[in-house]
């Protein structure tokens, strides 16, 4: 009796440590990867073998400007929805003029980035996932890497490049929209008209909000490209391997965005 | 002082996946221009010993010198350098399924070269005539049958001119016609540019017809290296089992066999 539940503890401890030393693993592999893409964005073109901008523009495009009708819609609603609970709360107290302030500040220093990050991660980390995932599996990254050309900085480099770029961008885009959609409500409901909507929400941010907004939004840039790539470069299997990574890599930085916005958002504001 | 004698020396390898030792003690030389055919069953070993020739894996321990340098110690720098010299016709062809046949063939050029887009685009279609698939440039990998990707995937590997080849099972999936012509090619290869050439596979009609030497794994162990002719006359058991393709009997002890059963 006494040597069985000695032996499932050491069971569970022996799990414990395989989990441990996973996760450890993973975290080691992020900080290669970034280090890796780093280095192929500034020496590269010294070396004569430089990222792509081709590839660049072609995950730009599909990582930005393919996402702007969806961050459109979405922070649209966010704004609506911002402005009918504002309004809701500030009756209370007479004060539903105020609503304008409740609405440009959260916008810009969590709903824009949260929203577009939350967007990002689940089209475009599936997306890597799925896609170099499925390179792995068919042997095209040993393939890549048997013909001389380095697999992080084809594949990789480009996609972080194009994050820190395109991730940011949409934000302010999501800002604007989301602004917009709170002006819309805002003058049906307290016939605010627009022009003084915009006065006063610009008299009220200052550029310390917006850049809040931004350095978020550069760290779930970073996360979305680190856990998609990595759970692409991860597969082993077939397809449902890749299946798997897919599933994995959306989860986790959304899980991973949402801890790294409550830490930023504690310490910029200390 | 051996280094330029052979184009592959391989000594003393010994490969792990994870604590199971998959390649124990394998040396083998391939000479310059010659066909050098891997063969053995499915868990020999063989796809492991091609992942190390590749550098795609780093062995436990055993040196392995390509065209003269060690690439086991070698540096990503030099390791580079290396592999435009080399070309990998992958069992599934590893194209890009991205990118067009044409842009795949061009791929290594355009990375490794700064020839004019003009003449990549003429030596890709070059190297898709030389297999047979002129006019095909502009079709993707899922376009193609199993046939034709394996043929692009060689034009690819071509595409720098190499002064090696490696070919992971080239006629598996193929019908017999095809597997044939596959290595017709293979042997024009060598003998119009002296290309250096490793095979690994389990085909042993397509590897007598094409090998100047065999080397047999079995277990993670070299079962005998040599000719063509050595091989087929040889008189160790295992390799007239592979040669004739008889089962082989299962060895284990009740006990044993108990033990694995109860999974104990």
């Amino acid at each position: 009796m006494a040597e069985t539940s000695f032996g499932s503890v050491r069971g569970r401890l022996v799990q414990l440590g395989r989990a441990a030393t996973a996760v450890i693993e993973e975290y080691g592999y992020w900080v290669t990867l970034l280090g890796e893409s780093l280095y192929w964005i500034v020496v590269g073109p010294f070396k004569r073998r430089p990222v792509r901008l081709s590839a660049t523009v072609a995950q730009m495009v599909s990582i930005g400007i393919a996402a702007v009708p969806i961050v459109f819609m979405l922070s649209f609603a966010i704004g609506v929805m911002l402005a009918i609970q504002g309004i809701y709360t500030l009756r209370q107290f007479g004060a539903e003029t105020q609503v304008v302030l409740g609405i440009a500040l959260s916008v810009v220093r969590e709903f824009g980035p949260l929203i577009t990050g939350i967007l990002v991660a689940g089209r475009t980390g599936s997306a890597l996932a799925a896609r170099i995932g499925t390179m792995q599996a068919n042997q095209e990254i040993d393939a890549l890497r048997v013909m001389g050309i380095d697999p992080v900085r084809f594949l990789a480099a480009p996609v972080f490049i194009a994050t820190l770029v395109m991730v940011p961008a949409l934000t302010l885009f999501s800002d604007l929209a989301a602004m917009f959609g709170g002006a819309v409500y805002c003058q049906l409901e307290l016939g605010l008209n627009h022009v003084a909507y915009w006065d006063q929400a610009t008299s009220f941010i200052v550029i310390n909000d917006v850049t809040q907004g931004l350095i978020k939004s550069l760290v779930f840039a970073v996360i979305v490209a680190l856990v998609g790539i990595s759970n692409g470069f991860a597969v082993t299997g077939g397809a449902e391997g890749v299946g798997r990574a897919t599933t994995r890599a959306v989860v986790a930085s959304i899980s991973y965005i949402v801890l790294a916005d409550m830490l930023f958002t504690y310490f910029l504001n200390r | 002082m051996s280094a330029n004698h052979y184009a592959i020396e391989v000594e003393d390898l010994v490969a792990y996946y994870g604590s199971r030792r998959i390649l124990d003690g394998v040396s083998l030389q391939v000479g310059y221009g010659e066909i050098m055919v891997i063969m053995g069953g499915s868990g020999s070993g063989k796809s492991t010993l091609l992942r190390h020739l590749l550098a795609l894996q780093t062995p436990r321990s055993g040196s392995i010198r390509i065209l003269g340098r060690d690439i086991t110690t070698a540096s990503a720098d030099m390791l580079h350098e290396l592999r435009q010299s080399i070309g990998v016709s992958f069992q599934g062809g590893a194209l890009l399924s991205s990118l067009t046949i044409g842009e795949n063939v061009a791929l290594p050029l355009r990375e490794h070269t700064r020839l004019d887009d003009s003449i990549i685009e003429i030596t890709a279609r070059l190297k898709l005539e030389i297999v047979s698939l002129g006019g095909f440039e502009h079709l993707y990998p899922a376009q193609l049958s199993g046939g034709m990707i394996k043929r692009a995937a060689l034009a690819r590997a071509m595409a720098m001119d190499p002064k090696m080849l490696f070919f992971d099972e080239p006629s598996a999936g193929l019908d017999p016609v095809v597997s044939s012509e596959l290595d017709d090619l293979i042997i024009k290869l060598r003998d119009t540019l002296g290309v250096t050439i490793v095979v690994v596979t389990h085909e042993l009609e397509s590897a007598f017809k094409i090998a100047d030497h065999i080397t047999v794994l079995d277990h993670g162990r070299i079962l005998i290296s040599g000719t063509a002719d050595i091989v087929r006359n040889s008189s160790i058991e295992r390799v007239q089992d592979l040669l004739h393709r008889r089962s082989r009997p299962i060895e284990i002890s009740a006990d044993d066999y108990l033990h694995r059963l109860t999974g104990g």
